[in-house]
């Protein structure tokens, strides 16, 4: 009986239970159950429309869910808008980032949440403080910016999706949503990207993970929730499924099966056989297609 | 710290003198002001005595005060086309109390700002509210005031004009604040000159070192980031109109005192100058970049061509022209200017 208290303690930090949400007459989200823990990271998956964005957005207080409910450490909460999670410490990166481009790296950095110094009406925003703890806020993630005063504009997209990891990290979050971190950048950098998720569970920070790719999700991941069309397909730890399932899961194999053997069949064109074979051969690497 | 400070990396070597300059808002309208001055300097020698740069100091303050408002405006992403017509109703609303109802002069110019805050802080209230573009807001409460200031005025005083602010008690102590003159190097100077400089030297530190500041840029910059990361939109931006009307007050209050009277369309059509000189001063029309000390000087070339013209003996109607190509080259050089801080860079 060593496992009951041991749970107890170790409740996770942000739990989902049984979350349902409507708009009208259409099921944005159906009886949906995961968890998160510091420490660890949670993948959410699904393709587009799958309900990913209605998922988030419940997290991070912009919708509250119609059923279910959230507990935070176990004890359950109503986020009623999104300063309200922020206090509760959960912190999103949205993927408009919350940056400004033509400002600089620590200016963004602080923005909304400025130290000052002084008094009265000569209360100042402390540059100088703003300015060293950014650079190593920044340089502690392992994020090389090359100069903290030069426009957020200038960076690229990885280099952006870093600072405003870095900044939520520093402001105390215990939870960090990121809403497809990795979508719009190239190999390179959203691999870059995926070290500082490493970075920020690391440091003990519970994070929520939402991709469409299941190759970004499998290597940081240590539980996975597959969204479809508004319903679970499962959510499973690490050790319950494999990346070839995973990818399946999320493609929905059938579909995916059925365009190759069209692809290699139908077509009088000998490049696009030859195109429908080799989908055909990868799909079947993945466990997808036979 | 110091490890971190003192690390030279040599990628940011790169970045020379010249290109950190380049990328100061004001730094275009700097250049133009130096050549501007040496321009009409070398057509006329009176351009550069003392009396000369008395001369066009002083249509420069004025605009410089309003320039320097609505820049912080323009920073923070929004518009006044009403702040022209605040300064008329500022200065009418001095003028009527103490000529009319002869209440104490300070006690009207405390009234006038009390009125022109409320007009700053009802623009800003419906450009949050409805959000709106604030050229249309504004652009209704130009029409709005541009009546009142008329009609209000006639049917109080039966006139146009407001005149004999002179003859009331507390006038003297009024110009010597508002509207007086000192001497420097022999020359009468001014004393809006002093509070230009004063305007300006306190609309740079608000935007460059106060949380206020940073929220300016940021609501101009990208208004939903701004409120994603918990900056007070709303609030910024109500108390950037507010801003606005605060400088169109001390102007109108500048103008009533120094003429001892007020012409009910006074200020009229004046708001596209301030919008001028702030682009000119490096201003980005859609927000989130730009100076005072930028505006400023924009103020100063409008002063300086204005009155050069004059001293070189030209048509004053070139002035227009002068003043359209100017503004034509700020927007080009400020458009290359964003584009060059705001790029993406590659990989």
């Amino acid at each position: 009986m060593t496992m009951a208290p041991e749970t107890a303690i170790d409740a996770p930090v942000l739990e989902l239970r049984n979350v349902s949400k409507y708009f009208g007459s259409v099921i944005s989200l159906k009886d949906i159950s995961t968890s998160v823990r510091a420490g660890e990271v949670t993948c959410i998956l699904g393709d587009n429309g799958a309900g990913k964005s209605t998922l988030i957005k419940t997290l991070s207080g912009v919708y509250q869910p119609d059923e279910g409910e959230v507990l935070m450490d176990g004890q359950p909460i109503t986020l009623d808008s999104p300063r309200a999670a922020l206090d509760a410490g959960i912190a999103t990166v949205f993927q408009d980032l919350a940056v400004v481009p033509l400002m600089s790296v620590w200016r963004n950095f602080f923005l909304g949440s400025e130290p000052t110094k002084g008094k009265g009406p000569f209360k100042r925003f402390d540059q100088a403080t703003a300015k060293s703890i950014a650079r190593k806020e920044l340089k502690d993630m392992g994020i090389d910016i090359r100069d903290p005063d030069q426009a957020v504009g200038t960076l690229s997209g990885g280099e952006r999706q870093s600072v405003a990891i870095a900044r939520a990290v520093y402001f105390g979050a215990r939870v960090l949503i990121l809403d497809e971190p990795t979508s719009a950048l190239g190999v390179k950098q959203a691999g870059v990207v995926l070290k500082y998720i490493v970075q920020a569970r690391d440091r003990g920070l519970a994070v929520v993970f939402i991709t469409h790719n299941p190759h970004h999700a499998f290597p940081v991941g240590d539980r996975f929730l597959i969204l479809n069309r508004g319903h679970s397909m499962g959510d499973f730890a690490k050790n319950e499924i494999t990346r070839e399932e995973l990818t399946a899961m999320m493609a929905g194999g059938a579909e995916l099966e059925q365009l190759a053997h069209e692809l290699s069949r139908d077509s009088a064109d000998p490049q696009v056989r030859e195109a429908g074979r080799e989908f055909k051969d990868e799909a079947a690497d993945l466990g997808i297609a036979d | 710290m110091g490890a971190v400070s003192a690390t030279a990396d040599e990628r940011v070597a790169k970045v020379s003198v010249f290109r950190r300059l380049l990328m100061k808002p004001e730094l275009g309208a700097v250049i133009g002001a130096i050549l501007i001055f040496l321009f009409f300097s070398f057509l006329s020698p009176v351009f550069h005595s003392a009396a000369g740069i008395a001369n066009w100091l002083d249509p420069a303050s004025t605009i410089g005060i309003m320039a320097v408002a609505v820049a912080m405006l323009m920073i923070g992403g929004h518009f006044d086309l009403s702040a022209g017509v605040q300064i008329g109703s500022a200065g009418l609303i001095v003028g009527i109390l103490t000529t009319h109802f002869h209440l104490f002069i300070w006690a009207s110019i405390a009234v006038s700002l009390v009125v022109v805050l409320a007009i700053g802080a009802f623009n800003g209230y419906l450009v949050v509210r409805t959000g709106l573009p604030s050229f249309i807001i504004t652009l209704a409460t130009f029409l709005m005031l541009q009546g009142l200031n008329l009609g209000l005025t006639k049917l109080i005083i039966n006139t146009v004009q407001v005149g004999g602010i002179r003859e009331e008690p507390g006038y003297d102590s009024a110009k010597a604040v508002f509207a007086s003159q000192f001497t420097l190097f022999g020359q009468e100077f001014q004393i809006t000159i002093l509070w230009w400089i004063l305007w300006t030297a306190l609309a740079t530190w608000i935007l460059m070192h106060t949380r206020f500041g940073n929220w300016t840029f940021a609501t101009g910059g990208d208004r939903n980031a701004s409120r994603n990361v918990g900056v007070p939109v709303k609030s910024t931006t109500i108390k950037l109109f507010m801003i606005v009307s605060a400088a169109a007050w001390f102007v109108g209050t500048t103008e009533a005192l120094r003429l001892g009277s007020m012409q009910a369309n006074a200020g009229f059509g004046r708001e596209l100058i301030f919008i001028v000189a702030a682009v000119i001063g490096g201003c980005l029309l859609t927000g989130g970049y730009g100076s005072a000390i930028g505006a400023a000087i924009g103020a100063l070339i409008f002063g300086m061509t204005s009155q050069g013209i004059v001293y070189a003996g030209w048509d004053s109607d070139w002035f227009k022209f002068f003043l359209g190509a100017m503004l034509l080259l700020a927007v080009l050089s400020n458009e290359y200017v964003r584009r060059r801080a705001a790029t993406q860079k590659k990989g």
